[in-house]
C-alpha cells in the first residue's frame, strides 16, 4: 500500500511537471509573439518617417532651383517661383516670434517662480495645455472674428496675431519646465546677497535656463512654420510681392495647400519643393533645439 | 513670503527688513545711500510680478476669448437651429439650410479609425523602447518617432494625396472590394469607388500623425513604473511580456489613457492632413470607408474664406464651436488622468 501510494505520487507529479512544462511553454510563446509585435511595432513607426522623408527629399529636390527665391508664385503652366510665399512666411513667422517669446517667458516665469499658492497658476497651466493641443484651425476662427471682422480685411498682421497665439503655449511650457529645473540653491545664494526677486530671475534663474528657453523658442517657430490652418482665413494668400502686412499676404504653406490641389503640373511641381524646404527647415530646428538641450 | 496686495512678494528674500536693526541702533548711517535702490528695487519687483501675472492672466483670457468670440460669431445659426443643427445632415448654402451632422460624423469616423490603428502600434512602440532596445538605440529611435511629430501637417497631407492614396487604391482598396464585394455588412462598408481618397485614407493618415503623440506619454509613464515592482515581477519568473500586461500598465492606466485621449485630440482637430484626403464632398448616403467625405475641419478650411457674411459663416463657425467643446472635454480628461497618475507617483516617491 506504501509503495502505491509512492508511486502514484510520482505519477502525479511526473503529470504536474509535464503540465507546467507546456503552460510555461505556452507563456514563453505569448511573450515571444507580444515582443516580435512590439518590434513591428517600432518598425512600422519608423517606416512612415523614412517613407515620407523619402519621397519629400525624391520629388522635393527635382523641383529645386535657384528662381524659387527670385521669382513670384506663377500662374498655372507658367515658370516662376516661391520668393513672396517664402518672404510671407518669413516675415508672418519672425513678427509672431517677437510677439509671442515674451509673452510666454513671462508667463512660464510667474508659473515657475510665482505661482506657489492660490488659484491662477494651476488655472493658467491646465488652460495652456488645452491651448497648446487645442485645433489651430479653431484659432484662425478667433482671429477672424476679433481681427479680420473689426478691420474688414484679410491681413498679415491677423496672420501674426494667430500665429503668435500657437507660439505663447509652447514657449510658456517649456519656459516653466526649464524653470523648475534650476536648483533651489541658486536661487537661494543670490537672494542671500539682498537681490531683488526681478533681479534673481532675470539675471540668475532665467540665465540658467538659457539653453532651455531658447529650445523653447525654436520649437515653437518649427511649430509656426508649418502652419496652415490658422492662415487660411487670416492672412488668406496673394499671388503678388506685397510687403505690405495690412494687405492679404502669401505665405508656404496656404500656397502649398492651393497648389498641391491644383491640377497643373508645374503647381504641383512647385508644392513639392516648397514642402521640401519647410520639412528641412522644421526637422533642423528640431534638431538645433535638441542639441541644445543635450550639452546644458 | 507674503502676499501684498495680491502680488507675491518675499519680504525675505528683499531686503526691506535689514535697515531695521541699523536703525534701533541708532547709527542710521546705512540708511540715505540704501534708501533710494530699495524703494525702486521694489518698484521693479512689483511691477516685474505685475506683468508675470498679466502673462499668464492673458493666457486665461485667450481661452475665454476664443469661447466667446466663437460664441458670438456662431449665433445666427445657434439661434436659428438650436441643437437640432447637430442631428441634420443638410448644407446647401444655395437653398442656405444648415446642418453639422455630415462633418460631425467625418471628424469623429476618422479618429475613430485613427485611434483603432494608433494605439496598439503606440502601445508595441512604447513598450520597445522601455523594455527591448538595446541601450545605445534607445535615443536615437526615441528621436525619430518625436521627429515624426514635428513633421507639418500640410506634408502629410500632401504625401497622403500624391503618394499614399493611390498606392492605398492599389494594393488595399481593391482587393479588400474584391474579397468582400458578396459580403452582407462587410460589403457595404468598403464600397464606393477605390481611388484613394475617403474617410479611411485620412484615418489612415491621422493614425501615423498621433502615432508619436501616443507612443511618447506612453513610453514617459512606463518609465515611471517604479524599478522595484517590474523586479519583483521578474524575480517570480514573469515574462518580460507579463510583467508590461500584468504589472506596468494596471499601474499606469491613467497616464496610458491620458495619452490616448491627447492622441484623440489631435486627430479631431487635425486640419491640414484631413483635408487633403477627405474628398471634401456632404454626403451620408453610404457609410462606406472608401467614400469621400467631410469633417469640420476640412469644411472649414474649403469653405470658410469664401462663405458669406451671414448664416452660411455662422454655421461654419458652429461648426468650429462643436469642435472646440469636444476637444476641449477630451484634452481636459487626458490632462486629468495624466495627473492623477502624477499624483499617486508624488505620494508613493
Amino acid at each position: 500500500m506504501n509503495a502505491a501510494t509512492t508511486s502514484q505520487k510520482l505519477l502525479s507529479r511526473a503529470a504536474l511537471d509535464q503540465a507546467r512544462g507546456r503552460r510555461y511553454a505556452a507563456r514563453k510563446r505569448v511573450n515571444q509573439v507580444a515582443l516580435t509585435l512590439s518590434l513591428a511595432a517600432m518598425a512600422f513607426g519608423v517606416f512612415w518617417l523614412v517613407w515620407i522623408l523619402w519621397e519629400t527629399l525624391r520629388l522635393g529636390l527635382s523641383g529645386l532651383s535657384l528662381s524659387l527665391f527670385t521669382e513670384m508664385t506663377p500662374p498655372p503652366n507658367e515658370a516662376g517661383g516661391l520668393a513672396n510665399a517664402l518672404y510671407g512666411s518669413f516675415m508672418m513667422v519672425l513678427l509672431a516670434t517677437f510677439v509671442g517669446t515674451p509673452v510666454g517667458i513671462l508667463a512660464g516665469i510667474y508659473l515657475a517662480e510665482y505661482g506657489r499658492r492660490g488659484w491662477l497658476a494651476p488655472a493658467t497651466r491646465f488652460v495652456n495645455d488645452i491651448l497648446l493641443s487645442a485645433p489651430s484651425i479653431v484659432i484662425g476662427l478667433f482671429v477672424y472674428t476679433v481681427v479680420v471682422l473689426r478691420f474688414k480685411s484679410f491681413s498679415g498682421w491677423a496672420g501674426v496675431v494667430a500665429l503668435a497665439l500657437i507660439v505663447v503655449p509652447v514657449v510658456i511650457r517649456t519656459t516653466e519646465n526649464m524653470l523648475l529645473l534650476v536648483p533651489a540653491s541658486l536661487r537661494e545664494a543670490a537672494y542671500a546677497l539682498g537681490t531683488p526677486k526681478w533681479k534673481v530671475i532675470t539675471l540668475v534663474t532665467l540665465r540658467a535656463a538659457r539653453a532651455g528657453v531658447i529650445t523653447g523658442v525654436l520649437l515653437a517657430v518649427a511649430r509656426i512654420a508649418g502652419e496652415t490652418a490658422p492662415l487660411l482665413f487670416t492672412a488668406l494668400n496673394n499671388q503678388f510681392w506685397s510687403g505690405d502686412l495690412s494687405k492679404p499676404m502669401a505665405s508656404l504653406p496656404v500656397t502649398i495647400f492651393k497648389f498641391a490641389m491644383s491640377p497643373y503640373e508645374n503647381w504641383q511641381q512647385l508644392a513639392w519643393a516648397a514642402v521640401f524646404l519647410i520639412t528641412v527647415a522644421v526637422l533642423a530646428l528640431n534638431i538645433l533645439a535638441r542639441v541644445l538641450t543635450r550639452q546644458k | 513670503m507674503q502676499d501684498h496686495k495680491g502680488f507675491p512678494v518675499s519680504i525675505t528674500l528683499t531686503a526691506p527688513p535689514m535697515p531695521q536693526p541699523q536703525r534701533q541702533s541708532g547709527t542710521g548711517q546705512a540708511q540715505p545711500p540704501t534708501r533710494g535702490p530699495l524703494i525702486s528695487a521694489q518698484l521693479a519687483d512689483r511691477l516685474f510680478a505685475w506683468l508675470a501675472r498679466s502673462a499668464a492672466l492673458l493666457t486665461l483670457a485667450s481661452l475665454l476669448g476664443i469661447l466667446i468670440s466663437l460664441l458670438v460669431g456662431a449665433w445666427p445659426s445657434i439661434s436659428t437651429y438650436g441643437l437640432g443643427f447637430l442631428t441634420s445632415s443638410a448644407w446647401d448654402p444655395v437653398q442656405n439650410d444648415y446642418g453639422g451632422l455630415v462633418m460631425i460624423y467625418g471628424t469623429l469616423a476618422t479618429s475613430l479609425i485613427a485611434l483603432v490603428i494608433a494605439v496598439p502600434v503606440s502601445f508595441g512602440i512604447a513598450l520597445f523602447l522601455t523594455e527591448l532596445s538595446p541601450a545605445w538605440l534607445k535615443r536615437p529611435l526615441g528621436t525619430a518617432i518625436e521627429l515624426l511629430a514635428a513633421v507639418p501637417s500640410i506634408v502629410y497631407g500632401m504625401w497622403g494625396l500624391m503618394v499614399f492614396g493611390p498606392i492605398l487604391a492599389t494594393w488595399v482598396q481593391q482587393p479588400l472590394q474584391a474579397l468582400l464585394s458578396g459580403v452582407p455588412y462587410l460589403g457595404a462598408l468598403v464600397s464606393g469607388p477605390p481611388v484613394g481618397i475617403g474617410i479611411l485614407s485620412a484615418g489612415i493618415i491621422l493614425a501615423i500623425m498621433i502615432i508619436p503623440f501616443i507612443a511618447s506619454v506612453m513610453r514617459d509613464v512606463f518609465e515611471v513604473t517604479p524599478a522595484l515592482l517590474k523586479e519583483s515581477a521578474y524575480g517570480l519568473g514573469a515574462t518580460t511580456w507579463e510583467v508590461i500586461w500584468k504589472v506596468v500598465l494596471p499601474y499606469t492606466k491613467a497616464g496610458v489613457l491620458g495619452g490616448v485621449m491627447l492622441g484623440l485630440g489631435r486627430a479631431l482637430g487635425e486640419t491640414m492632413a484631413v483635408t487633403f484626403v477627405i474628398g471634401n464632398m456632404n454626403q451620408l448616403n453610404s457609410l462606406s470607408v472608401f467614400e469621400a467625405a467631410n469633417s469640420i475641419t476640412s469644411a472649414l478650411a474649403n469653405e470658410f474664406a469664401e462663405a458669406g457674411e451671414g448664416l452660411h459663416q455662422a454655421s461654419l463657425i458652429y461648426l468650429g464651436l462643436v469642435l472646440f467643446f469636444i476637444t476641449f472635454v477630451v484634452l481636459s480628461a487626458s490632462k486629468l488622468l495624466l495627473a492623477r497618475l502624477q499624483k499617486a507617483e508624488g505620494a508613493r516617491a
